[in-house]
């Protein structure tokens, strides 16, 4: 319902910008991951996966070599035995379980893809359930190991021109995020999931509080004319500079906006910050001042 | 919530009203917060129970603020933040309902069958190919017995090849002596069989075709084999050493086919719905059926290596009949009587 149209945000021209109505009403901005996380997500994994296996095979080998005295009569083949069967299980396990074990978990995103900030999410806004996330993982064997089979027996010349037309049928298939806006791939279609940016929280302090400096200036007074100047793009640009707080970025600011408002002598030998940062206060008790009466000024060319 | 509370300090000397407005909220923000942050890293015994409770609420205040501050606030940093937390609260908050053994125990009660009662269609078709095929590939090796080598992986057949003796052929039905090698054999079967049945699966996203041409070709095998041990007479034999594991594993190779062509008939023929969601519903439902494949794959496989090679002919037909009528039995009425239908 209330849809914002303000400079924050996923601007317009941001493609990977979606939108999810929460019951609450509430229009909830998502960003759709790009393909290069998603793609170095799925490599972190599976480098996890493939350690994960190696260091079974090592664990199990020692244990076999050493504890259970493998080869050493009959008891010894039993449970070489056991231990062989049990490593095969754990194996499959790992390799067809780990995407689903920990996409159906509070964070709803392996440790690969929460490296790179991501996570899955229901296409429809819904509940992500236990089913979606099995459907979509079942469906790598079609999108990863099949082309890859495929692609080792087409460049070896053994499936002959049939395994190269399936290589290339398979190709497609794994090709298809690249195919649609949402970047979905054919796990996605059949589950009705897609994989968004995990949100990222930090709340920083305020800039209209006492001030940050210790500098001890005079405070700055600006006339109304002053301040009809800028519109909101330029506010949040200030803001971002202000929170920056590169020096160098903080005085060139300092000085055009000082130029602007022909205030140059003014303000030259001040504290930048504190110059910055009344100009900040006052500059937003209009805009929001003006907002609630629903004059909105969008920047500085009106 | 807030609002017996006296207000926190600098409230008052705040020079703005959104700075106001943060500064009377922030506390119930920090404190979904580090609710959010506990339950995302797993731990919700660390939770108290009063914060449990108050979640739902503190998320609703969280999107009424966020509501409001979009109306009457212009810093950014605040709204991304609000933005972020109310994200997250909506992650948690219509998360999963139950965990995973709960799920499991629905699972086996009323999701798996009443999953593979709604496919009832593309089980038949399932079935159709798979006859299909298994005839097939008798009457293609009765014509020539050089198809068998064309249809039969060289690995099957071992010594069960056109022209072998009919002793030979009887001894590859016989039992084995003690359980030496069973446990690991049982454990490669295993393997071999789910990851078939997954492929059978995945590839039903190609409006089914795939599977289908699947199903077809590894009956074909069957049918192979089948004329080949009924020519040297041991065709009852066969049968019976095949059925111990082969009604299960056989089931669950349909299981998996039908699961592929239900996708790809659901994105074929959506009917009234767009592709997307057709392709979605049927999806879920064929996930739960794999899983259940699965399992299937496992008992099948534990089959084959200890029971098909410890019983004799009448213990090999007699267990695979009992199965095959559980399993039937399991999938035609489990569930039923709580009248539960299939998500």
């Amino acid at each position: 319902m209330t849809a914002p149209a303000s400079p924050f945000g996923p601007s317009h021209d941001d493609r990977r910008a979606r939108q999810i109505v929460t019951p609450e009403g509430v229009a909830l901005p998502f960003r759709v991951a790009s393909r290069t996380a998603r793609i170095a997500a799925l490599l972190l994994d599976y480098a996890i996966i493939l350690a994960a296996s190696l260091a079974s095979t090592f664990l199990a080998a020692i244990l076999a070599a050493n504890v259970l005295g493998i080869g050493q009569g009959p008891t010894g083949n039993w449970a070489g035995e056991f231990l062989f069967a049990g490593w095969l299980v754990l194996l499959f396990a790992v390799w067809n379980g780990y995407f689903i074990v920990f996409e159906m978990g509070p964070r709803g995103a392996t440790p690969g893809k929460r490296a790179n900030g991501l996570r899955v999410a229901a296409h429809d806004g819904g509940r992500l359930s236990p089913e979606a996330v099995i459907a979509r993982n079942l469906l790598r064997q079609v999108e990863i190991f099949l082309p890859l089979v495929l692609l080792a027996g087409a460049s070896s010349g053994q499936g002959g021109a049939a395994g190269l037309a399936a290589f290339v049928w398979f190709a497609c298939i794994a090709a298809i995020p690249l195919l649609n806006r949402d970047a979905l791939r054919a796990g996605d279609f059949v589950a009705g999931t897609w994989v968004v940016e995990a949100p990222r929280t930090r709340l920083p302090d305020s800039l209209t509080g006492p001030p940050a400096s210790t500098v001890h200036s005079p405070g700055f007074g600006f006339t109304a004319a002053q301040l009809e100047v800028y519109g909101e793009k330029e506010l949040v640009t200030l803001e971002r500079v202000l929170r920056s707080g590169d020096a160098r970025t903080l005085e060139a600011v300092r000085r055009a906006i000082a130029r602007k408002l022909e205030m140059g002598a003014e303000a030259a030998g001040k504290d930048d910050r504190a110059f910055l940062e009344a100009y900040y206060t006052q500059l937003r008790a209009r805009l929001e001042g003006g907002m609630r009466l629903g004059r909105r000024k969008r920047d500085k060319h009106g | 919530m807030s609002a017996a509370a006296p207000l926190p300090e600098g409230a008052a000397q705040a020079a703005l009203r959104s700075e106001r407005f943060r500064i009377e909220r922030e506390a119930d923000w920090r404190r979904l917060e580090t609710i959010l942050a506990e339950m995302e890293k797993g731990r919700l015994r660390r939770i108290s129970d009063a914060d449990l409770m108050a979640l739902p609420a503190l998320y609703r205040t969280a999107a009424s603020s966020l509501a409001v501050a979009r109306e009457i606030s212009l810093e950014e940093a605040m709204l991304d933040y609000l933005e972020g937390l109310v994200q997250r609260a909506w992650f948690q908050v219509y998360g999963p309902r139950s965990g995973a053994v709960a799920w499991f125990r629905n699972f086996l009660r009323t999701g798996w069958p009443g999953a593979v009662r709604a496919m009832w269609l593309d089980l038949c078709i399932a079935l159709a190919m798979m006859v299909v095929g298994a005839v097939s590939g008798w009457l293609l090796v009765a014509r020539n017995s050089d198809w068998y080598h064309a249809l039969v992986p060289q690995q099957f057949a071992e010594t069960r090849v056109p022209g072998a003796s009919r002793d030979v052929l009887a001894q590859s039905l016989g039992t084995a002596d003690g359980a030496g090698g069973l446990t690991a054999f049982a454990g490669i079967l295993f393997t071999n069989n789910a990851r078939v049945a997954i492929l059978a699966f995945a590839l039903g996203f190609v409006f089914g075709l795939p599977s289908a041409m699947l199903l077809i070709h590894n009956m074909a095998v069957l049918g192979a084999m089948l004329w080949l041990f009924s020519e040297a007479g041991l065709g009852f034999e066969f049968a019976a050493w095949l059925s111990v594991h082969g009604t299960t594993e056989l089931l669950a190779i349909l299981l998996a086919g039908a699961a592929g062509i239900h996708i790809g008939r659901s994105m074929a023929f959506p009917g009234s719905r767009s592709v997307l969601e057709s392709a979605r519903e049927s999806g879920r439902r064929a996930a739960v059926v794999m899983v259940g494949v699965v399992l299937m794959m496992m008992a099948a496989a534990l089959l084959e290596a200890f029971a098909r090679q410890l019983l004799g002919t009448g213990g090999r037909l007699a267990l695979g009949t009992i199965m095959l009528a559980a399993w039937i039995g399991y999938f035609g009425w489990a569930g039923r009587a709580r009248g539960a239908t299939p998500r």
